[in-house]
């Protein structure tokens, strides 16, 4: 027997597609194990979608700041419990040559009074100078115009609902006021940021109106300080080089690591991650049971037909990767309805509950090698049933 | 595995150079077999001494129980010879291992009491099994190859059928063309028409000899069946695992 011929019958490119065909010889059967697999996929991508959904949200805001480095406290652990450094450490920063601007920013949680039912809740508020570049996205710069205005704030739309229906009424044209802090405000626009862990909703306003809700806040002291650099300088330099010269009263991340500190607060300090985790991996327990079932029983129903084949002189290799084949299809052909349920589920859950659940390739590739493992792994343990197939009991 | 076959190879090339009477297909010599162990074993075959020669046809009959069947899986290699020699196609199988019996295999055609086709296959596909085994031919070429195999026992219209859409005698005619699709040297066929009607059993049989000849492959037929005896060139009775053996063809001419 040549090699050539040996792979094709491996692979099946060049013979019968024996494994297809066993597969699809009972319909029902492959329906009832595609089922389970897809089930099993499902499964996978919303625990796993909403882990990563709830770590993304945790950082909406963050990823919005027009900055490549920022200045934070040392004592700052999270987004909700940010404490104050002086601002002279940020204006200090802009000695590098290498510093192209800076924004400070104001970051408190204040209490939002509900302008149609009066209830409270606590609001991410966030403090800057109108004038100075805070998001990435350009249109803020327009609208932070408004809030050079004393008591007028910009209120996310995509806040929870709990908030009152700010965005509708202020749509309608209708002046929304209302109070934070005890205090009256005018929304004076909206913008879209959503909902974190830390916050149900957030609003934007002027460093002058922050400190006017916030009396207690001492004027020289900023929560985040946004640097950004000169273009075609390397920010991990720059960092280095302000590590260096400001005081140990401040710390200089890179935007990514100001990120990666808040999701790391979530994912170590909360049980989050080990549920949604434990959460996918029963899904991976419940599709290796089914997968394997359904192999087992498939080479079970199928003993003779093997031994057959092994009694005209097939190698058991090549019988053993009729079963792997099986396993391989069973796998591709139960991700693909996995894959297109999870992206209407992450839809529905998108417009449910406002968190940022998306399809994204790792994650694909993470549910299909785990999809590709459950198949073949079962396919594995039903290959032990192989060994049953005695030839010389067929005659 | 590109050994056995180069020394099978070269083995039939020397019987041909020397042009005497080629080697037995199969020789057998004082092969016994038990089946059990301590109290419960159970002698099947004693000392059985058994030679097939290519193109010859050998009839093998005697009451159920009494080794036929033990002797057709030892001589083609699905069972491990315990006591005694056994030679087919120049290979020794006392003390083979596990592989080379699988690739001895692949040169002998079985043809099974329960037809055994692959349910998931159609027939086409069924005989296709049989020439895969084949090294070195194109898909094509295969399935060329099982279409006039199965035109050859006379299905050529039921290529595509499924195995449950024939009937008895079709599938054991698909089943005779997969054994032959491999170009086999030795044939062994357990009772082959046990399940048939004497019509298409007596079918079977004709066209088993007539294929089996033409591909000069020696053939080893078990069965019951009496009305199948004079297709044998040689006739060999087996009772309480020994053989009865009868040395020429007179016997056969009494039974007929």
């Amino acid at each position: 027997m040549s090699g050539r011929g040996c792979w094709g019958r491996l692979w099946g490119a060049r013979a019968i597609p024996l494994a297809w065909l066993l597969l699809t010889r009972q319909p029902v059967r492959l329906a009832v194990a595609l089922a389970g697999i897809s089930f099993a996929g499902i499964l996978m991508f919303m625990q796993l979608g909403f882990r990563d959904g709830l770590f993304d949200a945790s950082v909406t805001i963050h990823k919005e700041f027009d900055a490549d480095l920022v200045l934070i406290s040392p004592r700052t652990i999270s987004s909700v419990s940010m404490s104050g450094f002086p601002r002279r450490r940020l204006v200090q920063s802009l000695a590098d040559s290498e510093v192209a601007g800076i924004t400070p920013v104001n970051w408190n949680l204040m209490i939002w009074r509900n302008p149609e039912n009066r209830s409270t809740r606590s609001i991410l508020a966030i403090g800057f100078e109108p004038n100075d570049p805070l998001f990435l996205d350009p249109e803020l710069k327009i609208k932070a115009q408004a809030l050079t205005q004393q008591g007028r704030v910009l209120f996310d739309e995509q806040s929870r609902e709990e908030f009152g229906p700010v965005g509708e009424w202020f749509r309608e044209g209708r002046t929304v006021e209302t109070e934070v802090d005890g205090k009256r405000v005018r929304v004076a626009g909206l913008v879209g940021l959503g909902p974190s862990f830390g916050a149900d909703g957030n609003l934007i306003t002027s460093r002058e109106t922050f400190l006017r809700l916030r009396p207690g806040t001492p004027p020289g002291s900023i929560e985040v300080g946004l640097i950004r650099v000169t273009p075609g300088a390397d920010p991990v330099a720059v960092q280095a080089r302000l590590q260096a010269l400001l005081p140990q009263d401040v710390s200089v991340l890179t935007k990514s690591e100001f990120e990666e500190a808040e999701k790391d607060y979530w994912r170590s300090s909360t049980a989050i991650g080990f549920i949604f985790t434990l959460g996918a991996g029963m899904g991976f327990v419940v599709g290796c049971v089914i997968v394997y079932q359904i192999l087992y029983s498939d080479v079970s129903d199928h003993l003779p037909e093997y031994a057959t084949l092994m009694a005209m002189g097939y190698p058991l290799r090549s019988l053993l990767g009729v079963v792997a084949r099986e396993g391989l299809l069973l796998a591709m052909l139960g991700y693909l309805p996995a894959y297109g349920v999870g992206q209407g589920l992450y839809a529905l859950v998108r417009a449910a509950t406002k968190l940022p659940v998306e399809m994204n390739t790792t994650r694909a590739v993470v549910v299909f090698s785990l999809i590709l493992v459950m198949c073949m792994g079962s396919a594995t343990m039903a290959m032990r049933r192989l060994a049953d197939a005695d030839p010389a009991e067929i005659f | 595995m590109a050994s056995s076959t180069h020394r099978n190879g070269s083995q039939a090339n020397g019987s041909n150079s020397d042009g005497s009477q080629p080697p037995a297909t199969v020789e057998v010599r004082g092969l016994c077999h038990w089946y059990g162990e301590g109290e419960m074993r159970r002698q099947v075959l004693a000392d059985v001494d058994l030679s097939i020669h290519p193109g010859e046809v050998v009839l093998l009959t005697g009451p159920s129980g009494c080794g036929k069947t033990t002797l057709l899986t030892l001589v083609g290699g699905l069972r491990q010879v315990q006591q005694g020699q056994v030679r087919v196609l120049g290979q020794a199988l006392k003390g083979s291992s596990r592989g080379q019996r699988q690739r001895l295999r692949r040169q002998i055609g079985m043809i099974f009491q329960g037809h055994n086709l692959l349910r998931c296959l159609s027939a086409e596909q069924n005989v296709q099994m049989g020439s895969d085994l084949l090294p070195g031919l194109s898909y094509r070429a295969r399935r060329d190859q099982a279409r006039e195999w199965l035109r050859a026992v006379g299905l050529g219209d039921h290529l595509a059928k499924a195995p449950h859409d024939l009937s008895g005698g079709q599938k054991q005619r698909v089943a005779i063309a997969r054994a032959l699709a491999a170009h086999p040297r030795l044939l062994l066929a357990d009772e082959p028409t046990a399940a048939l009607d004497s019509r298409s059993g007596r079918d079977v049989v004709d066209l088993l000899k007539g294929l089996a000849r033409e591909q000069g492959c020696a053939v080893l037929l078990v069965t019951h069946d009496p009305r199948i005896l004079d297709v044998a060139d040689r006739l060999v009775e087996m009772e309480d695992g020994r053989l009865r053996l009868s040395p020429s063809s007179a016997p056969l001419v009494a039974l007929a």
